[in-house]
């Protein structure tokens, strides 16, 4: 489904804009004075807890399959997960999930 | 510091970021894929990787947009993803704050998961570096990257209508993140994090506007703070 030109070039725009801003907020601006303890504390957890929640919903009701949870990308989820808290490596996680994923593809599909 | 000490400073940020570029090739491949399948032109995928220039929440966005949330929801959304960029600037600025304004407008745009991991960890080992030695440093970090993320991104972008679809690509981006999710489970506080965030999104799976994201994500960060304070006051936080 395309995506309206109008929305397309706002996110991009604005994506821009606040991407670098949230970059050059505390080299730029802030300089070295130090940052409240709380902020910091919520700042390190955004990254996990923020892509747990993209990936979930996609998991479990995958738009390929019509939002039918579906065993092949369930455990190909499972295995990605697993292979990258066990190794602590991206890229083997990354293949371990595809070949997961393209075997039960095979198998079942 | 002598002008040849800085310059392998450069080399040596070359060298520490060559294994990166086995994740930023993949990556930038994938993103000119999707964003090709989701309909946006070579020219919109090029803009948008060289402006935004940031993987994850580049991804969001994509993905949201195609499930017609509105235009607000997906903004926040993708900013939320990007927020820890805002702790990698807190992070260097005791180390490069002193550098000229047009340097440091450089520096953050260039502050990303590799740059700034590969920095800190150098900086953190060789205390008496210079202020012109870090910034060599840096900028080494992203010379290579930087070009190899953008090819990647056009050469996906190119090849991208020409995936079929038994390829199952719908599913590179779940995995992609996941991968990203397993070696960032480093303490307890960020494995509550990560639960209750998948907890609280399949809880807020119907919330109007796609804001079940914003929702999980704000409660997840909140858990995983609380988590570390608790911890802490219990003495088994390192």
């Amino acid at each position: 489904m395309k995506i309206d030109p109008v929305t397309l070039w706002t996110v991009i725009i604005g994506l821009a804009i606040g991407s670098f801003v949230l970059r050059f907020v505390f080299i730029g601006l802030v300089g070295d004075r130090p940052l409240p303890p709380w902020l910091l504390r919520h700042l390190r957890y955004t990254a996990v807890a923020i892509l747990p929640a993209l990936v979930t919903p996609l998991v479990i009701w995958p738009a390929a399959t019509g939002g039918t949870p579906d065993l092949p990308r369930m455990a190909a989820a499972a295995t990605t997960l697993a292979v990258g808290l066990w190794t602590k490596n991206v890229l083997a996680a990354i293949a371990a999930g595809a070949a997961t994923l393209y075997g039960l593809l095979y198998l079942f599909g | 510091m002598s002008s040849t000490t800085a310059k392998s400073f450069f080399w040596k940020g070359v060298r520490d970021s060559a294994p990166f570029v086995f994740v930023a090739g993949p990556f930038g491949l994938l993103f000119g894929v999707l964003a090709t399948e989701a309909g946006l032109n070579v020219t919109e995928t090029m803009i948008f990787t060289m402006t935004v220039f940031a993987g994850a929440a580049q991804f969001a966005a994509l993905q949201l947009m195609q499930e017609n949330a509105p235009t607000l929801i997906v903004l926040a959304s993708a900013l939320a993803v990007n927020l820890r960029v805002a702790m990698y600037s807190a992070s260097l600025t005791p180390y490069l704050g002193a550098a000229p304004i047009w340097q440091r407008v450089l520096v953050a745009y260039f502050t990303v998961d590799q740059s700034y991991a590969l920095s800190v960890s150098q900086f953190e080992t060789y205390h008496d570096m210079s202020l012109s030695g870090r910034l060599r440093y840096f900028a080494g970090t992203c010379a290579l990257i930087a070009p190899f993320w953008y090819g990647a991104t056009l050469l996906g972008a190119v090849m991208g209508a020409r995936i079929p679809e038994s390829w199952a690509l719908d599913f590179a981006l779940p995995i992609a993140f996941l991968a990203m999710i397993g070696p960032m489970l480093r303490t307890p506080a960020h494995i509550v994090a990560a639960l209750v965030s998948i907890v609280v999104s399949i809880a807020a799976a119907g919330l109007p506007y796609n804001s079940g994201l914003l929702v999980a994500g704000i409660i997840a960060m909140m858990a995983g703070a609380r988590t570390e304070l608790w911890l802490q006051r219990r003495g088994s936080w390192t």
